[in-house]
């Protein structure tokens, strides 16, 4: 079917008149869009999936430092704690936490990883997906169905901001990446497309503001341990909007809000490293240490 | 305009960390394989600023030489692509500048080989990148398309030519861009086209009086 949708009000008015969930529209929309047929659709969404289990697989199994020798090293750190002493919020955030943190070591050691949306947000909608799935016991053919929705909510957002750091902070890398995850877990838990859609706008409401500052201009510092916090950002506004919690800013008004905020939010601020993190004492010693190497 | 996908969301499958300056970077180097088509002896590779202070960390010089040699962006040889055997039988550099003229992701391949040449593009983002100038003259390739490039005297008649040509085919022009240093010197012409570009239309073009060079530059798959 040929949709058009920029906005989380058409999508769920499509939803609602032809009675369809918004994977649905959206598997649908890309197949019309590109003359594919959905199943094609579905084998390519299939192939990022298996690609974002293998770098989790990886990952969990590494300590491989990344290229600058900052970073590496936490998820075997993370899975040696759990070892010892359970995680307080019990055996899926142990997952989600672990999976995020072995897929974004992953990214930093160059090996292979799946945008999502960007390379430097790759780690939270796997992570969360993949823990859900198995603690959930989700089929291959819902994992599917989580990860279309889930991009979908990234196709509407990206319409009106750039999913990049230099355009709008992080709030476009990981806060997009939080709403998006946000949207999938609702889906896995049996939330209605209502539910889905509002989860997205609770966990971006949450992120507003949000910078890129990494130091020495890498994606590792503050952005490994972001990918983690920001997956568990996820679940939060899932089990808020399950509850039938709604934002009072409607999805669409808060892209709005995220624009904007990302207008008014300094150059210094975004992606450029010359602000915040980057600019602080230890930070510019890490950088200028990095630079004498090279 | 692009027309916008799903997949610009949950893809590609990447070689990490960096789309801008890990994936871009890869992207380019291919892109310049492509227009080069032709074995490189020795090439230099001059980074401008963002990829100048933090290309290295995000390994755009790999990424760089790696697509130059034909890897993929998620290429498992990208990360050692310094000792792989691919890479000892061409002769490479890297210099390093800050120039605010410049893009804050912008390379230039200075290439030596069956002929000299020197491209210069950049990394515009989230791994998609740009082909601005080949020697003298501005392009704009992105690699969506499949394309056809040309540089030709600069005379009356060229592009009816050239259109013909690609017309008899049947096949669409998406854009096309010409240039040229001065009046009847040296012009460029840069047409991306829907769907495949049969050999026939390069030798044609290449057959035509006062093409110096034409190539045909495919499109990017990851």
């Amino acid at each position: 079917m040929e949709y058009t949708f920029n906005t989380f009000d058409k999508l769920l008015d499509i939803c609602g008149s032809e009675n369809k969930k918004i994977y649905e529209v959206m598997q649908e929309k890309e197949a019309c869009d590109f003359e594919l047929d959905i199943n094609t659709v579905r084998n390519k969404v299939l192939r990022n999936i298996n690609a974002m289990k293998s770098a989790v697989k990886q990952g969990l199994n590494s300590d491989e430092k990344s290229l600058s020798g900052l970073c590496g090293d936490d998820c075997l750190k993370l899975k040696e704690k759990y070892k010892k002493n359970k995680a307080l919020f019990g055996s899926l955030y142990e997952k989600i936490t672990l999976y995020a943190l072995a897929t974004m070591e992953e990214n930093l050691r160059m090996n292979k990883i799946v945008a999502c949306p960007t390379a430097g947000s790759c780690a939270i909608v796997p992570s969360v997906i993949i823990a859900l799935s198995e603690e959930k016991n989700i089929s291959e053919e819902e994992q599917i169905n989580l990860l279309i929705t889930a991009g979908t909510i990234g196709y509407i957002i990206s319409s009106k901001v750039a999913m990049a750091g230099a355009v709008a902070g992080c709030q476009a890398e990981c806060g997009v990446a939080s709403a998006m995850s946000a949207a999938a877990a609702v889906q896995a838990l049996g939330g209605n497309e209502k539910q889905i859609i509002n989860a997205a706008a609770l966990a971006l409401k949450n992120i507003l503001g949000l910078t890129c500052d990494p130091v020495a201009g890498l994606v590792e510092i503050p952005c490994v341990k972001r990918n983690v916090f920001l997956a568990i950002h996820a679940i939060t506004a899932a089990e808020l909007s399950l509850a039938g919690i709604t934002s009072k800013i409607p999805p669409d008004e808060v892209v709005d809000a995220m624009l904007q905020t990302g207008q008014l939010m300094s150059p210094l601020l975004k992606e450029t490293s010359q602000g915040g993190l980057a600019v602080t004492k230890s930070g510019i010693i890490i950088s200028k240490e990095l630079n004498k190497r090279n | 305009m692009k027309q916008r996908s799903l997949f610009d969301v949950i893809s590609p499958i990447m070689t990490g960390p960096s789309s801008s300056h890990t994936a871009g970077a890869v992207r380019l180097g291919m892109l310049v394989r492509n227009i080069y088509a032709g074995r490189v002896r020795n090439v230099v590779f001059k980074l401008y600023n963002s990829y100048a202070s933090a290309g290295k960390g995000h390994g755009s010089d790999k990424a760089l030489l790696a697509g130059l040699l034909g890897c993929k962006v998620d290429s498992p040889d990208i990360k050692n692509i310094f000792n792989l055997p691919a890479s000892q039988d061409i002769k490479y550099s890297f210099e390093f500048e800050q120039n605010l003229d410049r893009h804050p992701n912008a390379v230039d391949f200075i290439l030596e080989g069956e002929r000299n040449m020197i491209v210069s593009g950049n990394s515009v983002g989230a791994g998609n990148v740009e082909i601005t100038k080949i020697d003298d003259f501005a392009v704009k390739i992105s690699g969506e398309y499949n394309a056809i490039i040309l540089f030709y005297k600069d005379k009356p008649g060229m592009i009816s030519k050239v259109s013909t040509f690609i017309q008899n085919e049947n096949i669409n022009i998406a854009s096309l861009e010409c240039d040229r240093n001065a009046k009847g010197k040296i012009a460029s012409m840069c047409i991306c086209v829907d769907g495949q570009i049969p050999q026939s239309i390069i030798n044609n073009i290449q057959n035509i009086d006062d093409v110096y060079f034409v190539r045909n530059i495919k499109k990017l798959e990851d």
